[in-house]
C-alpha cells in the first residue's frame, strides 16, 4: 500500500488512475499524502451524477499518534463508507473527530459512514441551522440526482460548534490542529481546519481551484476572508475542490479573489445604472470563462446571487 | 384575498406530496396545473390566446433556485376600454404554487413588471391575465431546477434578519419622453416557516410579505398579493409613465403576515 501510495504522487496520475481504476479492491477510493500524515481523496471536478456517484468534493484525514480527524467526509453514506474503507487501510487508530467545513452536500453527506466509529462531529456554529433550512430540499434533490448511490445517507449534524472568529485546538496527539469559523463566504458557516505541526491549512470550498467557486454566502465576506487566508503561512493548502497547493498556493486564492474581484465591479456598475440581474447574467465575468471549469454551469448563478447582495451596499 | 395564502398553504402543502419524485423538461406534465385551474378559476374558460402580446421572461435554467429574476410584459398599452384588471402568477410545482397576483389599472398605462422567485424544481410559470371585460388569458413558461448545492433557502439568515425592514426605492431618471424604470426592494426574510428552529425545536413560524401597495401621488398604481413564491428581500420593479404622468410623491406599503407595515416613499 505505501509504494502503490508513493507511485501516486509521484507518477503521471491520468495513466495511473487508468491502471487503478482496474485495481478494485485498493483504489477505487485513492488518497494521496499532502503533508505527513495528511491525505486526501480529489473529488472530480464535475457536478454530481449518478457517474460520479456524488464523489465531487475533496475529502481526507489526518492523522496523529492517538487517533484520526476525518475533515469532510463526502457527498453520500456510500461516498463515506469508501472514505472509511481507505483509512483502514491506512491506520487502525480511532477516529476521534469528523469535521465538516460547511453544509453543502457534497462535503457532509457522507457523516452518516462515521456514525458508529465514535467520533464527535464538528462544524461551524451555524452549520446545524443551515442543515434544518436545507435539508428536505437537498434530501429530494440528491435522491433524484443520485439514485441508488444516496442509500444510507443521513443528515447528521456537527455537535461540537465553532464560533466565528472563536479558533478552537484539538489534539490527535502530538497533533494540534486549529479550527476557525468564518463570517459569511462561501456560505454562512464555513470552517478551516490548521495542521500546526506541517503548516497544512484544510480549506474546505473557500478555496476552488481549476473549479469556478460556486457563490453560495456573500461575495464581500468571501474577497475579504480570502484576504485573511492569504496573510497565513503555509506549506500546503487543501481546496474543497481541485488538485492541494504546495508553494504557490498564493496563486490559487489570487485567481479566485481574481475572479470576485472582476464580477463585483461590473455588477456594480450594472446595478448603479439600474440595471437588472438578467442584463448581469448576460455580460458579467465573460473575461474569465476560459480560466475556470464548469463557468457556464456556475457563473450566472454567482452574478445573480452577488447582485441581489450587492444591491444593498 | 388578503389572507389567501394562509388559506392555501395547507393545500399548497398537499400539492407537494403529491407531485411526481422526478419530472424532466420532456414530458412537461401539467396535472398540477389542471388542480389549480379548478381551485382557483372553477369552470371558467381560460384563453391559451395571449402568445402574441403577453410575455413572461425567464432563464431558461433557474441558475440560483432562491433568486430567479423574472420579467411579465404586455405589448399592449393599459387603456381605460382595455386593460388587464390582475396578473396572477402561478408556479406549479413550488409548495405554495399561487405566487403572486398583481392588481392592475390604467394608472400605470403599461404592464411591465419584475420580480425575483424561489424556484426548486422543473416547473411552469404562468400568468393569468383578467381583462376588465373578464376574460383570462394565459400564458406559460418552463423553468429548469437549478443544479448543484443551490436551495431556495437564504443565503444567510442571520444577516436578512438584521436587515428586516430596510426598504429602497431605486429609480432611473430618463428624462421626460423615456419610460422610466423604479424598483421597490424590502430587506425581508419572507420564509415558508417550515424550517425547524434548533433551540426550540419547534418550526419557525412562517414569515413572509403579503401585500404590497405602490402609489404614485396617493393613487394605485399596483396593489399586489405575494407569498413564499418571492425570494427573500422582495423586489418589484416596473415601469413608470411617461412625462408628467410618472412624477410625484412615490410611496410603496408593505405588510407582511405577522402585520408588521413598513413603508418608504420619495419624491420623483
Amino acid at each position: 500500500m505505501k509504494n502503490k501510495t508513493k507511485a501516486y504522487i509521484t507518477g503521471i496520475s491520468v495513466l495511473f488512475s487508468a491502471i487503478m481504476a482496474l485495481n478494485v479492491y485498493a483504489d477505487d477510493y485513492p488518497l494521496k499524502q499532502v503533508s505527513e500524515g495528511i491525505y486526501y481523496h480529489q473529488g472530480a471536478q464535475e457536478d454530481a451524477d449518478q457517474h460520479n456517484k456524488g464523489e465531487i468534493a475533496n475529502t481526507g484525514f489526518i492523522m496523529g499518534d492517538k487517533c484520526i480527524a476525518v475533515v469532510d467526509s463526502g457527498g453520500s453514506y456510500l461516498e463515506g463508507k469508501a472514505l472509511l474503507g481507505a483509512i483502514r487501510e491506512k491506520s487502525d487508530l480511532p477516529i476521534c473527530y469528523v469535521i465538516n467545513t460547511h453544509a453543502h452536500p457534497d462535503h457532509f453527506l457522507g457523516n452518516a459512514a462515521f456514525k458508529d466509529t465514535g467520533a464527535t462531529f464538528i462544524g461551524n456554529a451555524k452549520m446545524p441551522a443551515a442543515i434544518e433550512a436545507r435539508k428536505s430540499f437537498y434530501e429530494t434533490r440528491f435522491q433524484e440526482i443520485l439514485g441508488k448511490y444516496f442509500k444510507g445517507t443521513e443528515f447528521i449534524e456537527p455537535t461540537l460548534l465553532v464560533s466565528v472568529d472563536k479558533p478552537i485546538t484539538i489534539d490527535l496527539g502530538d497533533r494540534e490542529l486549529v479550527l476557525n469559523s468564518y463570517p459569511t463566504s462561501h456560505t454562512d458557516n464555513d470552517l478551516t481546519v490548521l495542521d500546526k505541526k506541517t503548516k497544512t491549512l484544510w480549506a474546505g470550498d473557500l478555496l476552488f481551484v481549476k473549479r469556478i467557486p460556486a457563490l453560495d454566502g456573500s461575495i464581500n465576506g468571501w474577497l475579504a476572508t480570502i484576504k485573511k487566508l492569504e496573510a497565513m503561512k503555509l506549506n500546503a493548502v487543501i481546496p474543497g475542490h481541485g488538485p492541494a497547493q504546495y508553494k504557490d498556493w498564493h496563486q490559487a486564492f489570487d485567481a479566485e479573489e481574481h475572479y470576485f474581484l472582476t464580477i463585483r465591479e461590473q455588477i456594480r456598475a450594472i446595478i448603479n445604472d439600474m440595471g437588472t440581474i438578467t442584463e448581469a447574467t448576460d455580460s458579467v465575468g465573460l473575461s474569465e470563462k476560459g480560466k475556470w471549469l464548469l463557468f457556464d454551469d456556475y457563473n450566472k448563478r454567482n452574478v445573480t446571487a452577488a447582485f441581489t447582495e450587492l444591491e444593498w451596499e | 384575498m388578503k389572507n389567501l395564502f394562509n388559506i392555501i398553504a395547507i393545500s399548497g402543502l398537499m400539492f407537494s406530496f403529491m407531485m411526481p419524485s422526478i419530472t424532466r423538461a420532456d414530458d412537461q406534465p401539467e396535472e398540477q396545473w389542471e388542480t389549480l385551474k379548478e381551485i382557483y378559476f372553477e369552470n371558467k374558460t381560460i384563453l391559451e390566446d395571449a402568445d402574441d402580446w403577453l410575455v413572461i421572461e425567464a432563464p431558461k435554467r433557474a441558475e440560483d433556485a432562491a433568486i430567479v429574476p423574472v420579467h411579465f410584459y404586455s405589448k399592449r398599452p393599459q387603456t381605460d376600454s382595455s386593460y388587464i384588471k390582475s396578473l396572477q402568477i402561478f408556479i406549479d410545482n413550488n409548495p405554495m404554487p399561487y405566487s403572486a397576483n398583481f392588481h392592475l389599472s390604467p394608472t400605470l398605462e403599461s404592464v411591465d413588471i419584475s420580480t425575483r422567485m424561489r424556484i426548486d424544481q422543473y416547473t411552469y410559470i404562468r400568468a393569468v391575465a383578467e381583462m376588465n371585460d373578464g376574460s383570462l388569458h394565459m400564458v406559460k413558461r418552463f423553468v429548469k431546477a437549478s443544479g448543484g448545492c443551490s436551495a431556495p433557502a437564504g443565503k444567510d439568515q442571520a444577516a436578512a434578519m438584521a436587515r428586516l425592514g430596510k426598504m429602497q426605492i431605486r429609480y432611473r431618471d430618463g428624462g421626460s419622453d423615456e419610460a422610466n424604470p423604479v424598483q421597490i426592494v424590502i430587506s425581508h426574510p419572507n420564509n415558508s416557516g417550515l424550517q425547524m428552529d434548533l433551540k426550540t425545536r419547534g418550526y419557525i413560524p412562517a414569515h413572509y410579505v403579503e401585500k404590497m401597495v405602490i402609489t404614485l401621488d396617493d393613487k394605485v398604481l399596483m396593489d399586489v398579493d405575494t407569498g413564499i413564491s418571492i425570494s427573500e428581500d422582495p423586489s418589484i420593479r416596473f415601469v413608470l409613465p411617461k412625462g408628467k404622468a410618472g412624477h410625484g410623491l412615490l410611496k410603496a406599503v408593505v405588510t407582511d403576515n405577522q402585520k408588521q407595515i413598513y413603508t418608504i416613499e420619495k419624491q420623483i
